[in-house]
């Protein structure tokens, strides 16, 4: 056994490398080194997004200047998806490996998901007056995304009204795998039911449906709330376990 | 770290257990709550029902272009919605979105007209508009529109 096959090293490093970043003093000095970069690329992507957006983006054909709050409107309601689905895996993990940081992940990134929803809602009523002719309608988006945030809402409950606190990691795991049917329900929605909301604008697979000059502000707006998610979570997380190992 | 031991294989199929079941769960319930999800009907479907007259329901289309007349000194408005197979008039009295547009897709709330039952007219007392994914400069919209 003195020359080990190349994919079989490999493998070992990552096993090596994610072992040490799970474990919580390893994570905070990986996250350390982490976050001026991610702060970087959130001010420059916001800097951009937000003057493209607002100035350089030419206004749409139909929608005219109005159009323009597309720009926070997509990114937050894109981000209420991802979070989520970033809970589910964490969840899954947690639960399947018992991993202390993977319940800190789902736990900290639920108030960060429930604000994105949050505003995903309120904008998107604020452009449904002007557009459509109303606030709010019961179609099937946005009592899907409606659902979402009460799911966020019933997380935050149900794991601080359990004063046991591997009780409360795992009982929240579950409700968050179970909250999970609702993702695909508000992607699919626009597509499987008769909406009042139109369909996907932006196409991972296919051309998006947008002019080019329209839609870097829009990705680099994307990306700028990412790198916001990953800059609080970092932050949250570092509290959380800090002082959770405080109290022992 | 991610080998699986006996035990967390267990966890994990326990896990995939659940979503499999949910999945399941939740493709019956909205399959056969589809007709209470769906936002309105198209034209060919409001036909089909037959709904009696002074039921409320949503009706949605596209409006077809050529169709909208606006009555002088009045606010009534008359136009044909239609989904490319069928079609049927409604009359609207009051302020229409701005959007609301011919050719564009919008929805109008409200029952059949009682008047004569030979000629369905759908009788609005809301009308919202809908608008497609795409987004586009005026000069590109111009450009496509003379191909």
């Amino acid at each position: 056994m003195f020359k080990k096959p190349l994919l079989q090293k490999m493998l070992s490093q990552t096993q090596v490398f994610l072992t040490r970043v799970m474990s919580p003093p390893y994570f905070f000095s990986f996250a350390e080194k982490c976050l001026p970069w991610f702060v970087a690329v959130f001010v420059a992507a916001l800097a951009y997004g937000l003057i493209g957006g607002l100035f350089l983006a030419p206004a749409d054909y139909l929608q005219g200047e109005g159009f323009r709050i597309l720009y926070v409107h997509v990114p937050c309601a894109f981000l209420s998806l991802m979070i989520y689905s970033v809970m589910a895996v964490a969840a899954a993990f947690g639960l399947i490996w018992r991993l202390k940081l993977a319940f800190a992940v789902m736990r900290q990134s639920a108030p960060l998901g429930m604000v994105f929803t949050f505003l995903a809602l309120v904008t998107g009523s604020l452009w449904g007056k002007p557009m459509w002719g109303t606030y709010w309608i019961w179609d099937a988006r946005l009592t899907s995304e409606l659902i979402l945030l009460f799911l966020y809402l019933g997380i935050l409950a149900l794991h601080s009204a359990l004063p046991n606190r591997r009780l409360a990691d795992h009982a929240t795991a579950i409700l968050v795998l179970i909250g999970f049917v609702d993702i695909p329900i508000i992607h699919y929605s626009v597509n499987w039911w008769n909406t009042l909301h139109q369909g996907s604008t932006l196409r991972l697979l296919a051309p998006s449906l947008i002019a080019p000059s329209m839609l870097y502000p829009l990705l680099a707006m994307t990306v700028a709330f990412c790198a916001y998610y990953a800059i609080a979570l970092i932050l949250r997380l570092r509290c959380a376990l800090l002082s959770e190992s405080g109290a022992r | 770290m991610l080998k699986l031991n006996k035990l967390q294989t267990r966890r994990l199929y326990y896990l995939l257990a659940l979503m499999l079941g949910l999945a399941l769960a939740a493709g019956l319930i909205l399959y056969s709550l589809k007709q209470n999800i769906n936002l309105f009907f198209t034209p060919s479907q409001a036909l089909q029902a037959n709904l009696p007259a002074g039921h409320r329901f949503r009706l949605g289309g596209q409006v077809k272009p050529g169709s909208v007349i606006r009555e002088k000194n009045r606010l009534q408005v008359h136009f044909i919605l239609t989904d490319l197979k069928r079609e049927l008039p409604v009359t609207y009295s009051g302020i229409l979105p701005d959007l609301f547009r011919e050719g564009n897709g919008a929805i109008a709330e409200g029952s059949w007209g009682t008047a004569s039952q030979s000629k369905k007219t759908f009788i609005a007392t809301e009308i919202l508009a809908k608008h497609d994914e795409n987004y586009m400069p005026r000069a590109m919209y111009e450009e496509l529109r003379k191909k």
